[in-house]
């Protein structure tokens, strides 16, 4: 499956984004880590459907954009970017911070989202369940809080790292610096921006879809949304954490696959 | 030269496995450890001393702002320079500074700075650091990529605040306040300013176009610092500033002097060991919050200048700390030598001496101050004669300033009165 990175003006910068495959029209917000070309999720959704995903400003080399600052921003940037792609009411789906997003604009432009996928989102926020500070975790910290098996996501997350490296080490920072600075305006220091009180207006088809182990967003979180928009359905899915895209791909694109 | 006493209020109680039992000194330290009872103690020690170096000659005395922090337990620099301002007659009072992006609004900081002014008769230098990111981001919640803008902001609504004579509207981004205009106002116009920096070309730029000081306050030392105020430097002179005057940067040192370098080591090594050991084991997950630097900064590879040296100061030796430059101990003689080497190597004309260091005691402490005060500060007085004149970058207090408690006596009240009618 060929994926193909393009750019496309907006009104703010150029934005890049990934495409591949054929079918229905899916835009794929990706989560704070990022997402590349080779992205096996990515890859398996672009079997099934003619994917489009875009990178946030200041993701992989894409140009920074200081304007957006707040979530309204972001919101309406992500409705500016499906705009200028030229697409009219896609499955839109999102992962974790990209969750967020698309949640965000479902319920601020309910007539213009019809099916809703939302993997592990972020944007709420339970005081009995704290997401931890990902803001603050070591890179060695983290496989245990994204991943059911921790052994296989920490050989995901080393691989090709040369911390000894100095070169390596300031390209790192600096991508680390671009890409979670630009997320911090969504989810720092506490991921909730208000989304809770505007759920209520999505009246997409929406499917949540939630790996068992995460321990990042826990599945607390997962019934909160579900509770929170009409209709929607939970696919629990075992032995996945908080990266379910990668642990069990089939099994996240045959849920977003409920939606038609 | 001019020579600050600093202090920034280590927890003096830290115990001897902080190291293994805890992450980190700073963001989320176990309240456990802090001592409410034990506080009132030591909050008085430490003002009782900054009170005894203004008494020394010291041209000033020095506070900063930490958060959550047991090295510096001092969130409020401004409370204890409020008593200073009382209690001390002519030194300046240095607070370097006030996280301006922190308080909301900001022109809080400029009515405190300004009474601060006041009531110590203009003897206020102001600093406006953007905050390190423990304090800033991990434990008062601002966005990291959003930081800067926001104390850019937070600054020309100060600044405003304080040389607009009439009311204004503010309409920023972060503030939006139809009626600005403090009082009081404070009595120096210009405010002299220093701006504590880590390496941050945005920051070199900004003390540059302001004709602000930069401060570099690190605990590593001179001979580390080198490269970085060099990075200054360059800039000072690549932007066509005016002058190179040495008052331009100030530099920030842990000072340890007794009679002989032996007896530096014995009386101060634990205390020394204890700051490098226990106060500065900070979670490196705090240390820097992506987004709160910027690009350019972290490409100019300045980072790795001032990054804790490989193996962190825990393994350090007093040898090695002395010998590395991190701290200038000794004889006032080998203090001497050593002050100017920094004071030349870096081209420094405020120095910020960490003369408290730990959980130094305060009689140690006083001894350690005296010394330095009567025999080595003499001594470093005239370094740079070209600009002994440059008075930009410090407070010009009133000529005749009141003396507190100035009341009359009670029992001329009565008189007092009676001859007002």
């Amino acid at each position: 499956m060929t994926i193909t990175l393009k750019t496309i003006q907006t009104h703010h910068v150029p934005v890049q984004y990934y495409e591949g495959g054929e079918g229905q029209p899916l835009v794929f917000l990706h989560s704070a880590g990022g997402i590349t070309g080779e992205d096996p999720f990515l890859k398996k959704l672009a079997e099934k459907y003619h994917v489009y995903a875009p990178l946030l400003p200041g993701y992989g080399d894409s140009e920074e954009c200081a304007e957006l600052r707040d979530m309204l921003d972001i919101t309406l940037h992500t409705a500016d970017v499906i705009d200028a792609l030229g697409l009219k009411d896609p499955i839109l789906a999102g992962h974790s911070m990209g969750g967020m997003i698309a949640a965000e604009l479902a319920a601020i432009a309910p007539h213009d989202v019809s099916r809703l996928a939302l993997i592990c989102p972020a944007g709420l926020w339970l005081d009995d369940h704290p997401v931890p500070d990902l803001f603050s975790l070591m890179p060695y910290e983290m496989p245990q809080y994204l991943f059911h098996d921790v052994e296989a996501g920490t050989a995901l997350m080393t691989a090709g790292v040369a911390i000894d490296d100095s070169e390596w080490l300031k390209a790192y920072l600096v991508r680390n610096a671009r890409q979670m600075g630009m997320a911090g305006k969504i989810l720092f220091p506490i991921p909730d921006r208000g989304l809770s009180q505007r759920l209520y207006r999505i009246k997409a088809k929406t499917v949540l879809v939630w790996g068992d182990s995460d321990r990042l967003t826990v599945p607390a979180y997962a019934h909160a949304f579900k509770k929170a928009i009409s209709g929607a359905e939970l696919v629990s899915i075992a032995e996945a954490g908080h990266y379910v895209t990668l642990e069990k791909s089939d099994q996240v694109v045959a849920a977003i696959g409920r939606l038609g | 030269m001019k020579f600050t006493w600093f202090n920034l209020m280590p927890w003096p109680y830290l115990p001897d496995d902080f190291r293994e039992k805890h992450r980190s000194v700073w963001v989320d330290i176990d309240s456990k450890l802090f001592d409410p009872a034990k506080s009132h103690e030591v909050y008085n020690m430490y003002m009782d001393l900054l009170e005894y170096a203004s008494t020394l000659g010291f041209d000033g005395v020095g506070v900063n702002e930490h958060h959550q922090n047991g090295y510096g337990i001092m969130p409020s620099p401004n409370i204890i320079a409020a008593g200073l301002a009382r209690r001390t007659k002519d030194a300046a009072i240095v607070v370097l500074g006030n996280s301006i992006a922190l308080y909301n609004p900001p022109v809080r900081v400029a009515e405190e700075f300004a009474m601060l002014d006041c009531i110590s008769g203009g003897r206020l230098v102001a600093g406006f650091p953007v905050g390190t990111s423990m304090d800033t981001n991990y434990c008062y919640g601002q966005i990291p990529a959003l930081t800067r803008e926001k104390y850019g902001e937070a600054h020309d609504l100060i600044k405003r605040a304080w040389e607009d004579p009439e009311p204004f509207a503010f309409n920023g981004r972060y503030n939006k306040l139809r009626h600005v205009n403090i009082w009081p106002r404070p009595i120096q116009n210009p405010m002299p300013i220093h701006i504590p920096g880590g390496g941050s070309v945005e920051t070199y730029d900004f003390c540059i176009d302001n004709t602000y000081s930069y401060s570099y306050l690190s605990f590593s030392g001179y001979i580390r610092a080198k490269a970085l105020l060099q990075g200054y430097w360059d800039r000072v002179a690549e932007r066509n500033t005016p002058d190179e005057s040495p008052y331009r940067a100030g530099f920030a040192q842990t000072i340890c002097v007794a009679e002989t370098d032996e007896e530096a080591e014995r009386l101060y090594s634990e205390h020394v060991s204890y700051f490098y050991n226990r106060c500065l084991h900070v979670y490196p997950g705090f240390a820097d919050a992506p987004g709160y630097r910027t690009i350019k900064t972290i490409q100019s590879g300045a980072l790795s200048q001032y990054a804790p040296p490989k193996g962190g100061y825990g393994t350090l030796s007093w040898k090695d700390l002395v010998e590395q430059g991190h701290i200038i101990a000794g004889s006032p003689e080998t203090v001497r030598q050593r002050m100017e080497e920094l004071i030349k190597g870096l081209n420094v004309g405020n120095i910020f001496c960490l003369l408290h260091v730990g959980n130094m005691p305060k009689d140690k402490c006083m001894y350690s101050t005296k010394l330095f005060a009567e025999k080595v500060m003499p001594k470093l007085r005239h370094m740079f004669p070209d600009y002994a004149d440059d008075d930009r970058f410090w407070c010009k207090p009133l000529s005749r300033r009141v003396t507190p408690g100035d009341l009359p006596a009670e029992r001329d009240l009565a008189g007092l009165m009676a001859g007002k009618d």
